[in-house]
């Protein structure tokens, strides 16, 4: 299980630069991002290589957030996996709130997931084989910095 | 009782009881005098509320021998109203009131006025005279397009159209089209309703070019602020005459004043009521002419009387014969609101309403911004809420569940819907003092 890093955000132009920005001056790397909407306000969804410090930087620049409990799964890179994965999850009564990628490369696809049973979500994937990432993995998937 | 004054040669002009309406200034003090020596007596015997806040200022109803006395008794305030919530001010036992309005209070409790079957009666009859004022006569179809309900605005137009013996449509609100249909239907020629929702009426006439159908010939606008200039809309607009009506529950409802054609001020009816202009600051009464807080004195209402209310509407009053030959004071352009009450879409709206509403989050009220305008002819009620860490959440349906959450208790709390809006926190000002909380951009005064 990891933590992500969910920032309110109004929709208006450069509000979500102005985050960044905080993020990139305390040296926060960015492993991957997912931005929702609505008309008036948003949501970036972050995972930081620095948790902590992610944090403090997006409060400092007075920005509202929260942290939230999502599974990141490394997918193999073939027709139909995720939707086995997805498969074990309906099986087992999870629901999906919502999901995005974190990186993909030949060799496979990093999925971030909330699931409305994290901790349960994480036991069906690893019975079903699937490779569950943890906080500290999370620096590698940022690259060498 | 239906008298014509000299001056109508049009069908405009009447007077619909000219032996009140066109007193002499000593005949009207007499008859107030009277009026309040009497009301005096009545209150200080039947409600104690009345009885203990005169005890405490030192007061007898042997010391007030007529409107030169006026001053020296206590004010009343909406505060006292809500005190006595819901029958503590009634004036007769509850079995000889036969009705109830109700307007928003500052909190959840409503502000709540009892009638008497004479009270409705002198209701009627002071509608009568603003809508005879206004040209109306037992000839007209009127369509009464203000709520009916606990607002006084529906059945007081009503019971007062009634009278003058004009046939009444009781449309209340919330359909247009059905509005426009029956007022071809039926050749209404009069319309009682708030301004703002008239402009609305005719811009969807002229959408579909129906202008020409309607037989309209005169409006009664009130129960919010509105411009000489929307009034002139109107007029031009419609081919009508439109008039000012004013009033407010705790009073009695609409009718305690309207302005003629001649629009020199909102004739108050000075046999029911007595009107003081006072400073806000030092509770001084002010001569004619000069600007300050209306205060009402009510003088034969007998379910709920009020003394020396203060109505904290900011306006002037003058004296002296109108063009249309009434004697009655007129109440003057209202400046706006000694406290921070504002009239959203006709209804009243207390900031600490919304305040009350926003507390439903989880307890504490963060930080927010009531903003008010007018669109199009339509009030605009939308309220800022910064959002906070305690109550953000990561998926946009909480959010926008909390949202509406907040928009249905702002609903409930005030009557009217409001578009909330979540804004990142820092984005409304903040202050040491007094946080403002309010913005209010319509241009009215």
């Amino acid at each position: 299980m990891v933590k992500q890093l969910s920032v309110f955000l109004e929709n208006k132009p450069g509000t979500l630069n102005k985050a960044l920005l905080m993020l990139k001056n305390n040296d926060v790397n960015i492993v991957a991002i997912s931005l929702a909407d609505t008309s008036e306000f948003g949501l970036a969804r972050l995972i930081v290589d620095d948790l902590e410090k992610g944090r403090s930087a997006i409060r400092e620049g007075g920005y509202t957030s929260t942290l939230a409990d999502v599974i990141a799964v490394r997918l193999a890179q073939r027709v139909g996996y995720l939707q086995e994965i997805l498969d074990k999850l309906s099986a087992a009564g999870i629901n999906v709130e919502y999901m995005y990628t974190a990186s993909t490369g030949p060799d496979g696809a990093d999925l971030i997931m909330k699931t409305s049973d994290p901790a349960k979500a994480e036991e069906v994937l690893a019975e079903a084989k699937a490779e569950v990432l943890k906080q500290d993995d999370l620096r590698k998937l940022g690259g060498d910095n | 009782m239906l008298v014509t004054a000299e001056s109508d040669k049009t069908g405009f002009f009447m007077y619909w009881n000219e032996t009140k309406e066109c007193m002499s200034r000593d005949q009207i003090e007499e008859l107030q005098s009277k009026r309040l020596v009497k009301q005096i007596n009545r209150i200080y015997h039947n409600v104690e509320y009345y009885r203990k806040k005169m005890q405490e200022a030192g007061l007898e109803p042997s010391d007030i021998r007529g409107i030169e006395d006026l001053d020296k008794l206590p004010f009343t305030t909406y505060e006292d109203i809500a005190k006595a919530y819901p029958f503590g001010l009634s004036a007769v036992p509850l079995s000889e009131a036969v009705r109830v309005h109700a307007s928003s209070g500052t909190t959840g409790k409503p502000k709540i006025a009892i009638y008497t079957r004479k009270d409705i009666d002198i209701w009627s009859e002071c509608v009568a005279r603003c809508f005879s004022m206004a040209g109306i006569t037992k000839n007209d179809i009127i369509q009464v397009g203000y709520g009916y309900g606990l607002f006084t605005g529906g059945l007081g137009a009503h019971y007062g159209a009634e009278n003058l013996g004009a046939l009444v449509i009781p449309m209340s609100t919330g359909n247009t089209k059905k509005l426009i249909d029956m007022m071809i239907d039926c050749g209404t020629t009069a319309i009682a309703c708030t301004p703002s929702y008239l402009l609305h009426v005719a811009e969807a006439l002229e959408a579909e070019g129906l202008v020409d159908k309607i037989k309209l010939k005169y409006a009664i606008c009130g129960a919010e602020p509105w411009t000489d200039n929307m009034r002139k809309q109107i007029e031009e607009r419609l081919h009508i005459k439109a008039v000012d009506i004013y009033g407010l529950t705790e009073i009695m409802g609409p009718g305690v004043a309207a302005d003629c054609e001649h629009h020199k001020g909102l004739h108050i009816w000075e046999d029911h009521f007595i009107p003081e202009i006072i400073d806000p600051d030092t509770l001084e009464q002010l001569p004619a002419g000069q600007t300050g807080e209306l205060v009402i004195t009510t003088i034969t209402k007998e379910g709920m009387p009020l003394i020396r209310y203060r109505t904290r509407d900011l306006t002037s009053i003058e004296i002296g014969k109108c063009d249309c030959g009434r004697t009655m004071a007129r109440i003057q352009r209202f400046k706006g609101r000694s406290d921070d009450m504002l009239v959203i879409r006709g209804v009243n709206v207390f900031p600490s309403q919304v305040e009350q509403a926003l507390l439903e989050i989880d307890g504490t009220t963060p930080n927010y911004m009531i903003n008010v305008d007018r669109v199009d002819n339509n009030d605009t009620f939308e309220v800022q809420i910064e959002v906070e860490e305690r109550f953000f959440s990561d998926e946009i349906r909480k959010l926008e569940e909390l949202r509406s959450k907040v928009e249905n208790s702002i609903h409930q709390m005030t009557g009217i819907k409001a578009k909330v809006r979540l804004v990142e926190p820092n984005a409304l000002p903040h202050s040491d003092g007094k946080t403002k909380h309010v913005n209010d951009a319509r241009k009215l005064v």
